[in-house]
């Protein structure tokens, strides 16, 4: 009975009656916030009571040593993983639990996995072109045809990676930095509210590395979008990052500046010192 | 260059009017040589030979459908033979209704097959297959929902790969020894034959055979049009896409299993269309249609002629069967010896097919003809 009164109630909206694409709610501060999460894996807490949250515009780093739980972590954000218990939400409306990996992509979260996988088969200008944020279903994709305006977006992008002259050239024949760049232009396409991204520079040359430092300073910044960014490298951490997360065995260890976390005793004990002792 | 409508899209590219201007030269050349020139002569061809080219024509078609879920997909279906039987199913089901009081019976309705079972009246599914459009739509219809339900399970669990190729193998298996059955109501082992005409021309007649050639070439013209307009497409290289990195199209926000059905039902309906003009050709529609093999024989064509071209499953298509006339003609009991050879010299020295050896040659000489060019063109 009492369910039928709810449906006749006129000034209840419905869940599924308010636009799904809506704006994400940042008024409030933070864009991603993550409370008492905690997942297991055949009872071994992968992440543990995690506490995390990441402010609009953004760039954080995210440290810890293997298995401390940050791709577990980028898992959950993203939909892949569910956990056991916490809150995950997305702005102050979005409640990331409760959607599934194609909602949470088309609302404005964008990953770019430690592998790089871009689409060997098809050029550098394509790729951009099907990563681009577009209507998804099956009838406009058909329709769909390359506008000015869509050139224009994806001009942009191969500027800010730094892969124009490369643009009709297969994916496949490009290096592995350059694999990398074009990731995250295909997440730039996708215009995410928020960017995660896995170990970027692992497995890159020095100089690939610098390039990819400024690529992410660029990208993070008010109005623009947040980043996240797991990464290994010490010293690629300390060249772009402001605040550093720590995680240690799937939960926050320490967190703040690079300068504040790099002399924490408990830090240096668990990773900063296995590192420099080495 | 940008075309507006979708369909027309192919249309501007060259190899798609090299394609279609060589099918209709085709057409019209066969058309001419067996109308104009007098039997006898040895450029006639026979109403033999324009049947059989009418039957390539169809199996053509039907590697097309293989080759856009293969090539471009990357499902490799070893059951696209079942949609290619209940597309002719459909097609013979009409035919059979053609057949009216003229059968050995001389029953008005019911087909020879069931007087001899001794059935009362016509089942059910059989009702309205009298009407040509009726029959004409389910042809259609009947593989499209069987795609539509098989894919639909298949792809919602993820099922890929070479699980996906055994349950369709399973699946045409299961429906060859369903058809078998007399209570079935499909005339068991014997399928359906026995036809006499199709939409009021007499299946017997010469001019009938050329009309169902030209058909077909046109069909096949048009499921190549179809084909190429969705693979040039951004759905297209979606395709490409899933079939490269499934999981990370997924991730860009595409609904990968609906992109799989709907191309996976576009294709089924395409074999059905094939099945359907493969029927009144050859005069007989029975269960060895969904034989396994007959299924991963069609999978060979398009390897043969070059996989994800389109152009290449027709020529591997229309190859393969020419060579099995000729083979099943000289020495029967070799035929399917030849084949492998064929496949394992294919794979080996052409690892891209036929298709894949003209687009080399056609490379080749554009750029020989580019280092060489201008002086000559100049002053000629």
């Amino acid at each position: 009975m009492s369910l039928l009164r709810s449906l006749a109630d006129r000034d209840r909206v419905f869940d599924f009656l308010v636009p799904a694409a809506s704006p994400v709610d940042v008024r409030h501060g933070p864009i991603l916030y993550l409370e008492d999460v905690t997942v297991s894996f055949d009872g071994f807490k992968a992440i543990d009571g995690l506490d995390l949250t990441i402010d609009d515009g953004e760039l954080r780093c995210i440290i810890g040593p293997n298995g401390a739980g940050k791709t577990t972590m980028m898992d959950i954000i993203t939909g892949k993983t569910r956990p056991d218990t916490g809150k995950v939400w997305f702005g102050s409306r979005h409640d990331l639990l409760a959607m599934n990996e194609p909602e949470i992509a088309s609302l404005g979260i964008g990953r770019k996995f430690q592998k790089p996988t871009v689409f060997e088969a098809l050029s550098v200008f394509e790729n951009l072109e099907l990563a681009m944020a577009a209507d998804k279903r099956i009838l406009p994709t058909l329709m769909a045809c390359l506008t000015g305006e869509v050139r224009d977006r994806i001009d942009e992008v191969l500027a800010t990676i730094g892969l124009a002259g490369l643009r009709h050239r297969p994916a496949g024949i490009l290096s592995h930095g350059q694999k990398q760049w074009l990731e995250i232009g295909m997440l730039l396409m996708q215009r995410p509210r928020l960017l995660l991204v896995d170990e970027p520079v692992a497995g890159m040359t020095e100089q690939e590395m610098e390039r990819t430092a400024e690529l992410l300073t660029g990208l993070a910044g008010a109005g623009k979008q947040s980043v996240v960014v797991v990464e290994h490298d010490m010293g690629f951490v300390r060249s772009i990052a402001r605040q550093v997360t720590v995680l240690h065995q799937g939960s926050v260890l320490a967190e703040g500046s690079m300068d504040r976390i790099s002399h924490d005793p408990k830090v240096i004990e668990v990773y900063l010192g296995a590192e420099e002792a080495a | 260059m940008q075309s507006r409508s979708w369909l027309l899209r192919p249309f501007s590219e060259r190899s798609t009017q090299l394609f279609i201007g060589v099918l209709l030269a085709a057409l019209a050349l066969v058309t001419v040589l067996h109308l104009a020139v007098p039997a006898g002569h040895p450029l006639n061809v026979t109403a033999y030979t324009v049947n059989l080219f009418g039957k390539y024509l169809s199996y053509a078609l039907l590697a097309v459908a293989v080759d856009l879920v293969w090539g471009y997909l990357g499902i490799l279906s070893l059951g696209h033979g079942a949609f290619f039987a209940l597309g002719g199913y459909a097609m013979g089901m009409y035919l059979m209704r053609q057949i009216g009081d003229r059968g050995t019976y001389g029953d008005p309705v019911l087909p020879d097959f069931m007087v001899f079972l001794n059935w009362e009246s016509l089942p059910w599914y059989w009702q309205g297959f009298d009407m040509a459009w009726f029959a004409f739509a389910m042809v259609l219809l009947a593989p499209g929902a069987l795609a539509l339900v098989f894919g639909w399970l298949a792809f919602r669990s993820r099922v890929t790969g070479v699980y996906l190729s055994i349950i369709t193998q399973a699946m045409t298996f299961a429906l060859m020894l369903a058809f078998f059955r007399n209570e079935m109501g499909f005339g068991g082992n014997n399928g359906l034959t026995d036809f006499r005409d199709i939409l009021g021309f007499s299946l017997r007649n010469d001019a009938t055979r050329l009309g169902l050639f030209i058909a077909t070439g046109v069909a096949l013209a048009l499921g190549y049009v179809i084909c190429r307009a969705i693979v040039v497409s951004k759905l297209g290289r979606v395709c490409v896409a899933t079939r490269d990195a499934e999981a990370r199209t997924r991730f860009l926000g595409y609904r990968v299993e609906r992109f799989q059905l709907f191309v996976f039902v576009i294709s089924a309906m395409l074999a059905g269309v094939a099945g359907a003009l493969y029927v009144p050709q050859v005069g007989i529609i029975n269960p060895s249609e969904f034989e396994p093999i007959f299924s991963i024989e069609i999978v060979l064509w398009v390897a043969l002629g070059g996989r994800a071209t389109l152009y290449g499953a027709v020529i591997g298509a229309i190859l393969v069967n020419y060579a099995k006339t000729v083979f099943t003609g000289v020495m029967p009991d070799a035929w399917l010896f030849a084949l492998g050879a064929l496949f394992v010299l294919v794979t080996v020295f052409l690892p891209r097919g036929v298709a894949g050896l003209l687009a080399y040659r056609f490379k080749r000489q554009r750029r020989s003809s580019d280092d060489t060019a201008t002086p000559q063109e100049a002053s000629a």
